[in-house]
């Protein structure tokens, strides 16, 4: 047997042997900006999970008499024009923006990379007319497939989760399969092909496990979009809806009419959204600079 | 006598003040001549045939190149009983016992192609809407239920003749989509009109460029001697609202004829000052509630009742004013009119009640009663339109919530949303909208009768006692004796029989630059858009 395989091996073998605490002293070391990206995600994420306990106000109660107060020690972020605190329907809204966010990159970066590696494994005419499909996907800006997805399936939390999806596919698929090409290459699996596996155990013992690095990368970057498109979605009136509290769909119902009179209502939602999209990005670079040994060698 | 001298004195010296400021302020408000009106418009008129549209978007640009047979009076376009002429000498007296309407033409009108407008183009047209060919649609013709046939005895003068006698009759004669078309052009292609525009009107079309603008200029030849005023007009299209209120804000449009929230009234006040002049109006249009009658569990009267107790309207009237344009509590005739119910009335129907502990309380014992499942969440189908469709459904929906029913609100672009209400009919509860344009309440409430009558019913009900109602209060000239037919329909839509809901009657907001004179409000945002009248003070 040739050595090629020794020298693919170690890269993955490594990572999986490392300790996580290994792994978190490494990245607060190396990627300071990256940890500092988790702790906005933590911090999300906590903000969703508590939302019940941390929130003071039911975010979905109008209070009329209150309406587009401005931010005070009462509503720490003012209210908008319903009367509802705006800090409460942030905090409520990074479960929308989690949920959305989580489901849409994990389901549609799970198919890509099952439909990437089968793509990449069988080839031939299988991944010719694949691709050449994907090719239609990805002809056009993710934004447009979201949106016309929407006009296809309609408005609401599933149909938005569905949506975001659909478009996410093509492209995590994409980046799995030119992986998963040279993965299909190494005399391993070769071996396993010739001592007669299934085509399954390859793709699922073989060849999935050594593109897991691209796969976290994507699904890491996509988070991020994800929730950028949720509420890009639901700021075109198209995603989410009232009561809802979701960040886009806030900064929809006060950006135009409100933006002058009472900005913090427009404020605070895209601060939120510009936060947890920055968070998930510095985390993913974080994650791509520590899993890519290219990268990491530099 | 030297005080009386004084007296005389003093008095003419009163008088001529008075003339000389009288005299001022007559010539401040002489109508001035010149100018082109830009005004911005919120959507594009899907054609350019006013009998088969009904939308605004129509009558902004194209109103001003067609004449009516008669209108409401562009000087007191509020009052919903000054009617006037256009087309016609003089406002009829009917007869053979109120069902023979006999109208006198204006001579010497022509179209804008030169030819003589006659008797025989306003039979043409009045056929075309009231008896309309199978494949030819005509969104009005059932306003016109009262027609027997129409006649053209001599070039000037034609002849409505009448089933029975009907109070709805003239008030449906002075809709503003009901354009004078031209025979020969209708004789030619009765869809002509979809695709061209031919009028008799105070200014004559120029272009449209689609999606960007109309332009239209003076008809040198109109029949009012003096009129228009302006050298012609530019109809911006702008579909966000933000531009069409920085256009306002920036002057690059003088006027938007539909409506603007209180808070874009507001802003664009602060900014311009007393270059900005506001009208305001109660409006003719009504967003309602119609629970779906198909399915469970609002195909339960207790159930439906307690969606109309659960709301605070006169709590909501005074908040949603702040933030939408809704604004007035009113049963099912416009607020206002003779037929209206007045405040003592309506607070005698269950939604309206002024104790909304109590209402609500009750609310909760009928939902318990009906055995409503209030662990489920209901589907609220709304209109993708912010003002005032969205917010209403948000304030709704926290209304329900407080009597313990959990609705999501499913908010569709408007075709569909019409999809839902016609075809797919999956929903619980839906918002609805009747918008009128000349206020005519007996026919303006043919939305709430069974849907084998009404095309534009979609809670999916039959209930032949409010038909019933609504046919002999149509078929009734006493307006006494209307009245309280009305407020028995009324009784029964709104609360025994519980069909659907009224919400909160829209208020028209129109802030517009100072210089613009001449228009006046109505309670329709279809109404009063010829501009003849209008001018600019510049």
């Amino acid at each position: 047997m040739s050595t090629t395989p020794m020298a693919a091996e170690p890269t993955e073998a490594r990572i999986e042997r490392r300790s996580v605490w290994h792994f978190m002293r490494r990245m607060l070391r190396t990627q300071p900006l990256g940890v500092a990206g988790g702790l906005i995600v933590l911090l999300m994420v906590l903000m969703a999970i508590f939302a019940d306990v941390v929130a003071p106000y039911d975010p979905t109660a109008n209070s009329f008499e209150y309406m587009s107060e401005p931010p005070s020690w009462q509503f720490l972020l003012g209210t908008d024009q319903f009367g509802r605190d705006i800090f409460s329907r942030i905090i409520y809204g990074a479960r929308t923006a989690l949920l959305v966010g989580f489901v849409a990159s994990f389901v549609g970066c799970f198919l890509g990379l099952v439909l990437g590696v089968g793509s990449a494994y069988f080839g031939g005419y299988v991944d010719l007319i694949f691709q050449r499909f994907l090719d239609v996907f990805m002809s056009f800006p993710i934004i447009i497939l979201a949106l016309a997805m929407v006009a296809i399936f309609g408005t609401g939390l599933d149909k938005v989760i569905l949506a975001i999806t659909i478009p996410i596919i093509p492209r995590c698929a994409r980046v799995v399969r030119s992986s998963a090409l040279a993965i299909r290459e190494m005399p391993y699996v070769d071996a396993a092909r010739s001592i007669g596996y299934s085509h399954s155990r390859i793709i699922l013992r073989h060849m999935i496990p050594n593109v897991t690095a691209p796969f976290l990368i994507m699904l890491t970057a996509f988070m991020g979009q994800a929730i950028l498109l949720e509420a890009s979605l639901s700021y075109l009136g198209l995603g989410v809806q009232e009561p809802i509290p979701a960040w886009g769909l806030m900064l929809q119902g006060g950006a135009s009419e409100y933006a002058e009179s009472a900005p913090w209502i427009a404020v605070f939602p895209g601060l939120a959204i510009t936060l947890a999209v920055f968070g998930f990005n510095l985390f993913g670079d974080a994650v791509r600079d520590t899993l890519d040994p290219r990268l990491r060698s530099q | 006598m030297r005080s009386g001298l004084l007296k005389i004195a003093a008095s003419a010296a009163a008088g001529a003040v008075l003339a000389l400021g009288l005299g001022n302020a007559i010539a401040a408000e002489t109508p001035k001549r010149g100018g082109t009106l830009k005004f911005v418009i919120p959507a594009e008129p899907p054609s350019y045939d006013g009998h088969r549209e009904t939308t605004f978007a129509l009558v902004h640009p194209i109103a001003p190149f067609y004449s009516l047979l008669i209108r409401p009076n562009p000087d007191n376009p509020s009052d919903s009983s000054d009617f006037t002429c256009d087309l016609c000498t003089e406002m009829p007296k009917a007869t053979d016992g109120g069902k023979k309407y006999t109208f006198k033409l204006k001579s010497g009108v022509t179209f804008h192609d030169g030819s003589p407008l006659t008797a025989a183009d306003v039979k043409a047209t009045y056929d075309k809407i009231i008896f309309p060919p199978a494949d030819v649609s005509s969104a009005r013709k059932a306003y016109f239920v009262m027609v027997d046939n129409v006649e053209a005895p001599d070039d000037l003068t034609v002849v409505f003749n009448l089933k029975y006698p009907s109070g709805a009759f003239i008030p449906a004669l002075a809709t503003p989509f009901n354009f004078i078309y031209q025979k020969a052009k209708l004789d030619q292609d009765m869809k002509w009109y979809e695709k061209n525009i031919l009028g008799s009107g105070p200014f004559v079309f120029v272009e449209h460029q689609a999606g960007a603008l109309f332009k239209g200029k003076r008809n040198d030849n109109f029949y009012v001697e003096g009129q228009p005023y302006l050298d012609g007009f530019e109809g911006i299209i702008a579909e966000k609202q933000s531009l069409r209120v920085q256009a306002i804000r920036g002057d690059r449009a003088a006027i938007e004829f539909r409506g603007f929230p209180p808070k874009s009234r507001d802003d664009l006040k602060a900014a311009l000052g007393d270059d900005l002049t506001v009208q305001e109006s109660d409006w003719n249009c009504v967003l309602i509630i119609t629970p779906n009658h198909d399915v469970a569990p609002f195909n339960d009267v207790r159930a439906r009742r307690a969606l109309t107790l659960a709301v605070d309207r006169w709590g909501g009237s005074k908040y949603l004013s702040e933030i939408a344009i809704v604004k007035t509590v009113g049963g099912v005739a416009f607020p206002g009119h003779p037929l209206a119910a007045t405040k003592a009335e309506l607070e005698q129907i269950a939604g309206y009640w002024p104790d909304i502990a109590k209402s609500r309380a009750e609310s909760k014992k009928l939902l318990q009663e009906a055995g409503v499942d209030l662990s489920k969440t209901y589907v609220l189908n709304n209109r993708g339109v912010d003002q005032p469709y969205t917010i209403v459904g948000t304030w709704l929906i926290d209304q329900w919530k407080q009597v313990g029913l959990n609705f999501e609100q499913r908010v569709q672009p408007t075709g569909p949303f019409y999809d839902t209400l016609r075809s797919k009919r999956d929903f619980s509860v839906s918002l609805d909208f009747n918008c009128q344009s000349v206020v005519n309440p007996l026919l303006d409430i043919s939305k709430f009768l069974s849907n084998d009558i009404s095309d534009s019913q979609y809670g999916g009900y039959i209930d032949r006692d409010v038909d019933d109602l609504f046919n002999k209060m149509n078929q009734e000239g006493d307006q006494a004796k209307q009245r309280e037919y009305m407020r028995q329909f009324e009784k029964l839509t709104l609360d025994e029989h519980a069909n659907n809901f009224i919400t909160l009657w829209w208020y028209r907001i129109i802030p517009h630059r100072a210089y613009l004179k001449g228009w006046n409000i109505s309670p329709s945002h279809y109404v009063n858009n010829d501009l003849a009248n209008v001018w600019l003070d510049q």
